[in-house]
Formats: C-alpha cells, structure tokens, sequence
C-alpha cells in the first residue's frame, strides 16, 4: 500500500505530530515502505482464527471500587510546564 | 575489581576485602573516564550513589544486608527513578524528572543496590542500534566502529565495558536480547507478566518486559530474584511464585531435549552466525542434551505482526506526551493545537513519529481489521507453534541476531533493514515466552550471541541451560581489550 502525501498529512493529523512541510515526501516513502513488509501478513489464512490480545491465558484481574490512591497533586504538578491553582494552563480553548 | 563477577563481589563485600563505597568509586572512576567514548550512560548519579553505598555499608555492617546489598548496577533510562531525571533517551522527557520509582527501581533499593546511572537507549524504546537516542549513539566496546544493537543499547556497552557489573534493560522485540548478543554479555528477557511495568515508561504495553543485561548466567539470575515478582499495581502482572533462580543452575543437562527450528537457520544467516550455533550445538550434546529439529512455520510472518501491533500500541501509549502535564512543551504555542503538534513533533524524533504513524493508520476506521485485527490473528499462530514445538522439547536454541554488530549509519536510513535485525527476537515476544541471550563466539572482533527459548515461566531452566554453557567454554570471559583497565 503506497501512501501518498496527503495520508501522511491526515495521518499525522490524528496522531497530532507537527511534521514539516519538506518531510512529509520522505516519511511518505518509509511507511510505504513499513507497510509493504507489513502486507506479507496477508500470506497466511486467518479465516476463523481468534484474534489474541494478551500473551497468557490472562483475564484482566479486578479490584473492589474503593479509593486506594492518595492526592498528590502538588507533587505532580511540581514538573508541569504551566500550573496555576492547582490546574494545568494551556492556550484558550473556547473562544 | 571490574573483573569479578557479581557473585564474586558479593562474596568480596561478605568478607571485608572492599566495602560497597570502595566498590562504587571504582565504577564511577571507571565511567569517568572510560564512557565518554562509549556514551553508555545519560545520567551517572554519582552523589546518589555515595550515598547508598554508604548505607549499604552499614547495612553490611550491622548484618541487616540481603544478597545484593552494596552491589552497584545500571537502570536504563525508561525506568522512573524517584527525584531523577528519567529521558527514555528523548528529547520530550529531557526535563523530566519522575516523581516516583519504578517497582523495578524500588526492589533494587530494597534490596540495598547502589544506582551508578541511568544508561542510554533508543528513544522510547524504539531501535535496534541505540542510534536513534537524543543523546547520540552509544558505541559497542568491541568495535567503535559499530553498533552496541538497542534499545538498550547503553546497558549492553556498560556491562561489556565493565562500567557496571550488571544492569537493567527492556525488551519488547529484542531489546536485551539482541544488544546483549552484539556486546558479547548475557541478556534475560523474562516471560510476559513475571517483571512489572509499573513506572517503566511504556511502548507496547502487550509486549515490553524489563530484565536482565550481567556478564553470566548466574550474575543474572542473581539480580532476576530481585525484580521478578507479583506487582498489583501493574495489572498484567503475574501473581506466580519466584523461585530463587540461582538454585538450579548447576543441574546436570542429561535428558534435556533442545529444538533447532528449521527456519532460523535458513538464508539470511551470517556464515560465522551459523558456525559458532553449530558449535555451540556441539557442546550441548556433550553435556548431555539430545538435539532435535523443529518448525516453527509462521516464523518468517513474526516481523511483519509486530510491526503492526508495536507501533498500534505506541500510538496509543505515547499519545499521553502532549506538552500539558509535563515534558517537553513547544515555545509559544498559538492554540491548543499548535501546542500538542509542535510539542510532539519536536519532541519526538523520526523513527518515534514513524512508528507512531504506523500505529494510527493500522488502528484508524476503515484500516483497523485489515491490519490489527489480522495481526492479532497471526500472533496467535505464532504462539501456537511455540506451545507445539514445546511439547516435543524443553528450550528452543538459535541465533539470537542474523549477523553480527553492523556499522554505525549502516541501517539508520532504511527502517525495513533496520526491522529485520530482530528476525529471531521478535517472535518471542508476541509469544510472551522468556529467552535469553549469550555470548558463543565472535566473527574477527564483534561477538556472537545464541539464544535460548523457554517455555511459559521458564526462567530458571533457561537460566540453567546457559549457565550449563558458561561452565565449559569462556566466551563470556572474554573483555574487550580498550576497556580492559
């Protein structure tokens, strides 16, 4: 599968990475390129195979709903690039 | 100093020839001057590291200490060291300092280990070269030409270079594996589930597995015992039992039944590779072990599986680096989006933002079933020829790596090239079986490593199996000459 500029362009829109205008003709290239190997999957019949998840027969373990954790928000937040109140500053959202 | 073992060491403290400050300024005077032609380490802690020596020493003294207790090692950079910077070899955590330890990290302090450093990798893991970290390459010991392999690629060239007597590393398709092979030492990554992932940044969350990178079998085993174990705070932790790994390594191999799959020993593989498997088949038949060949037919699907299923759960986990909470946060950003855009796109370097292209394509509407639900599928074919093949024998035996270390820039602009490094590591992974790696020769200066495969929590027969190995040939002996002293 050969991906042209503008799937990288939309790609890299979802993953919301800034990738600059003069890459996106190499990047379009490389995963090309990772797709074409990854397309060799398609050699083999899976028709009624189950999909696996998790290595081990595992089921996700669960726990009783009771708080176990403790506030540590100053702490956390002691790393942030912006806080202020005890919240998380980024540029205005609504206009 | 540098030369004995872990387990020599220990014994060494036990007695009163060195203490563990003794021991730790030896490593420190090592790295000083010995890693900046090896960039092996991101961050050496030396104050930190006095400072449990010392408590080591008085732990020793007042006869409170555990095995390890005083014995210095080296965490990767991906593991959260409480108060210390933790950059998983990327320029968006440069800043980063975690607020907690990882449960890695915390078994290793309890059980009185002195931190030397944080080691260098590929950034977030992704890599086969330790080519791609912010912080440059890491050069393996044997050849400054060439490659330590990755991702921890820094903890690999420690070790050989004897900058640490052992250290952690991860392995999500070939991690310790692979760069333990290339430097010439002993790499363990255990079964899926037996090493928590609680405060080891993640890549792939159905993959990643943090373990051992020592010089031997039993120097691994050793540190195995302090990082295995039930964690509930990672929820795919296994609540198994931890056997004390050390205790049946010299079990005699008589009976032992090894398969040699067909297809790891096809085209691809290096001459000098195959030569020093085939020898090292050799001694295992005079030890005792009866060799049968194998197929593991979906071998040759394992690369392409995960490069779907890899970088799927990359996009998902490293989704959660967005320049709000922390890390490395663009100047100026005009809108919301500018910020998460540019704080990602020059945080994150380009193999990082390849893969994580990958995995939002695969996991997008329209694409999803195509490619991860058909990866999935496959992956399950593969781990059912493991549970076949391990009905027949007891550990599986090939290569670890199709060649020796490669150049530095030889692959770094081919990603495909680059992916099938880990033709023989991969699979392993999306099979959640332990395997590790050890040294059996070397093709003019670089090492060869065999890999052993074991079945579902057979850490300790692998562990046995290599060690059986270590005590009738010397390859893990052997030192890389410029870093002799």
């Amino acid at each position: 599968m050969a991906l042209e500029k503008a799937d990288v362009e939309r790609i890299a829109h979802l993953a919301r990475l800034g990738i600059d205008t003069d890459d996106i003709a190499d990047y379009a290239r490389d995963l090309s390129g990772i797709l074409e190997l990854v397309e060799q999957m398609n050699r083999v019949d899976t028709e009624g195979v189950e999909p696996m998840a998790h290595p081990l027969e595992m089921a996700q373990r669960l726990r009783p709903d009771e708080v176990t954790e403790t506030n540590q928000r100053e702490k956390f937040q002691r790393i942030a690039p912006r806080v202020e109140a005890g919240l998380y500053l980024v540029p205005k959202v609504i206009e | 100093m540098h030369d004995k073992t872990i387990a020599e060491l220990v014994a060494g403290l036990k007695a009163g020839e060195f203490s563990s400050v003794e021991l730790t300024r030896h490593y420190l005077d090592r790295i000083e001057r010995h890693d900046e032609r090896l960039n092996s380490y991101i961050t050496v802690c030396a104050e930190h590291a006095m400072r449990q020596a010392e408590a080591a020493d008085r732990a020793i003294a007042a006869g409170d200490a555990v095995t390890l207790t005083g014995i210095p090692l080296a965490q990767k950079d991906i593991f959260c060291t409480e108060g210390i910077r933790t950059t998983c070899g990327s320029r968006m955590l440069d800043n980063f300092v975690a607020p907690y330890d990882a449960d890695v990290v915390e078994r290793c302090n309890a059980a009185g280990m002195v931190m030397l450093g944080k080691t260098n990798m590929d950034e977030f893991a992704m890599g086969s070269s330790n080519e791609t970290s912010f912080y440059g390459p890491v050069r393996n010991p044997w050849d400054a030409e060439a490659v330590p392999g990755g991702s921890s690629g820094g903890s690999a060239a420690a070790v050989a270079a004897r900058l640490a007597p052992v250290a952690t590393g991860t392995d999500t398709g070939g991690s310790i594996r692979q760069p333990a092979a290339l430097c010439g030492i002993t790499g363990l990554k255990p079964t899926y589930g037996r090493v928590s992932r609680w405060g080891m940044i993640a890549f792939a969350s159905s993959l990643d597995q943090g373990g051992v990178m020592a010089r031997t079998a039993e120097d691994a085993a050793l540190l195995l015992n302090v990082i295995a174990g039930f964690d509930e705070r990672d929820s795919t932790s296994a609540d198994q039992p931890v056997p004390d790994y050390t205790a049946t390594l010299e079990e005699p191999l008589d009976g032992l039944k090894i398969g040699l799959p067909k297809e790891y020993f096809a085209e691809g593989l290096d001459d000098d590779v195959a030569r020093a498997i085939e020898a090292a088949v050799g001694e295992y038949r005079r030890l005792g072990a009866q060799i049968k060949e194998i197929s593991l037919p979906n071998t040759s699907l394992a690369v392409p599986t995960y490069y779907v299923i890899a970088p799927a759960e990359c996009s998902s986990n490293l989704s959660r680096f967005d320049g709000v909470r922390f890390g490395y946060r663009c100047e100026n950003p005009r809108d919301l989006e500018d910020l998460y855009k540019r704080s990602r796109g020059e945080g994150f370097g380009a193999e990082v933002k390849r893969r994580i292209m990958i995995g939002t394509y695969a996991l997008s509407a329209g694409y999803y079933d195509a490619y991860y639900l058909k990866a999935q599928q496959v992956r399950h074919l593969i781990r059912e020829d493991f549970v076949d093949a391990f009905k027949e024998v007891d550990v599986i035996l090939g290569p670890t790596s199709p060649s020796v270390a490669f150049n530095l820039g030889e692959k770094s602009s081919d990603p495909v090239a680059m992916y099938l490094s880990d033709i023989y590591t991969i699979a392993v992974n999306l099979a959640g079986l332990p395997g590790i790696s050890i040294p059996a020769g070397f093709s003019g200066k670089r090492p060869i490593g065999l890999q052993l495969i074991g079945d579902y929590f057979g850490e300790a027969r692998l562990l046995n199996v290599a060690h059986r190995y270590q005590q009738v040939t010397d390859w893990h002996l052997q030192v890389p000459e410029s870093f002799a002293e």
